[in-house]
């Protein structure tokens, strides 16, 4: 189960990131973080916000309209 | 309420500088005050901060109005032929003879941000405060407050008062240097 988990569902970019990277400081190094979003661009985003921060996208998935995303805190 | 005076004895002000070696730099001057134009400053802003980056954002002209405590940002169709808007399921623009009559300005305004709020986009002072939050280096022109007559009251806390040095000091060293 991850550490956190975040509902930006409904927001757009750039909420879903900024949201993450807040959120992420409260997770612990090593631990994760569940990320709920509708915005379509919210994929991409996060695969290079992983590159940029030196963190792991360990998941990404949909269902439904709603993507799912969990976060690995490396750095 | 006092912002930080511009040059101190070296001559600048301080560029941030966490101590960390690989940390890249964004700097940008930003020019237009206008509810549409005021989203790509922030939102990059915002979003590199988020990133690791060290962002310098250098307010000029009518960049300045978005500093204001009371944000009062508007779009106009007028001469804006690019300005198509979803309407009743087609892209609708109007002809500028229309968008001259008092009124409609503010009009498209008000749809503007009636279509920002649906779509769950961040409101332009939710991305500032974010964006003071983060850290993010924000510069404001003083030759264009003396120039527009406005005063430190009628802006945020936060910014510092800075000149065409200030700014090309920070862009030498940013890795990315944006003019918006």
């Amino acid at each position: 189960m991850a550490n956190q988990i975040l509902d930006v569902k409904g927001l757009n970019c750039p909420l879903p990131v900024l949201r993450a990277r807040k959120a992420l400081k409260d997770v612990p190094t090593g631990g994760t973080l569940q990320i709920l979003a509708t915005d379509p661009g919210a994929a991409k985003d996060f695969e290079a916000f992983c590159r940029a921060t030196g963190n792991e996208l360990v998941a990404s998935t949909a269902e439904g309209g709603v993507f799912t995303f969990v976060i690995k805190r490396l750095a | 309420m006092a912002w930080p005076a511009a040059p101190q004895e070296d001559g600048g002000t301080p560029m941030p500088d966490d101590g960390k070696p690989n940390t890249k730099r964004l700097s940008m001057i930003v020019t237009k005050g206008s509810l549409d134009w005021a989203y790509p400053p922030f939102i990059l802003a915002t979003t590199a901060a988020a990133m690791g980056l060290e962002v310098t954002m250098f307010f000029t002209f009518y960049g300045l109005t978005l500093l204001k405590k009371k944000l009062d940002l508007g779009v106009t169709p007028l001469g804006n032929p690019a300005m198509k808007m979803p309407m009743m399921g087609l892209h609708m623009g109007l002809p500028n003879l229309a968008a001259a009559v008092p009124g409609v300005d503010a009009m498209a305004t008000a749809m503007m941000q009636n279509l920002i709020k649906r779509k769950g986009i961040a409101s332009i002072e939710e991305l500032r405060q974010a964006a003071l939050e983060a850290e993010v280096r924000m510069i404001a022109c003083q030759m264009t407050m003396d120039l527009f007559e406005y005063t430190l009251d009628d802006m945020i806390e936060g910014p510092v008062l800075g000149g065409a040095a200030t700014y090309i000091e920070a862009a030498m060293s940013s890795d990315i240097n944006l003019f918006i």
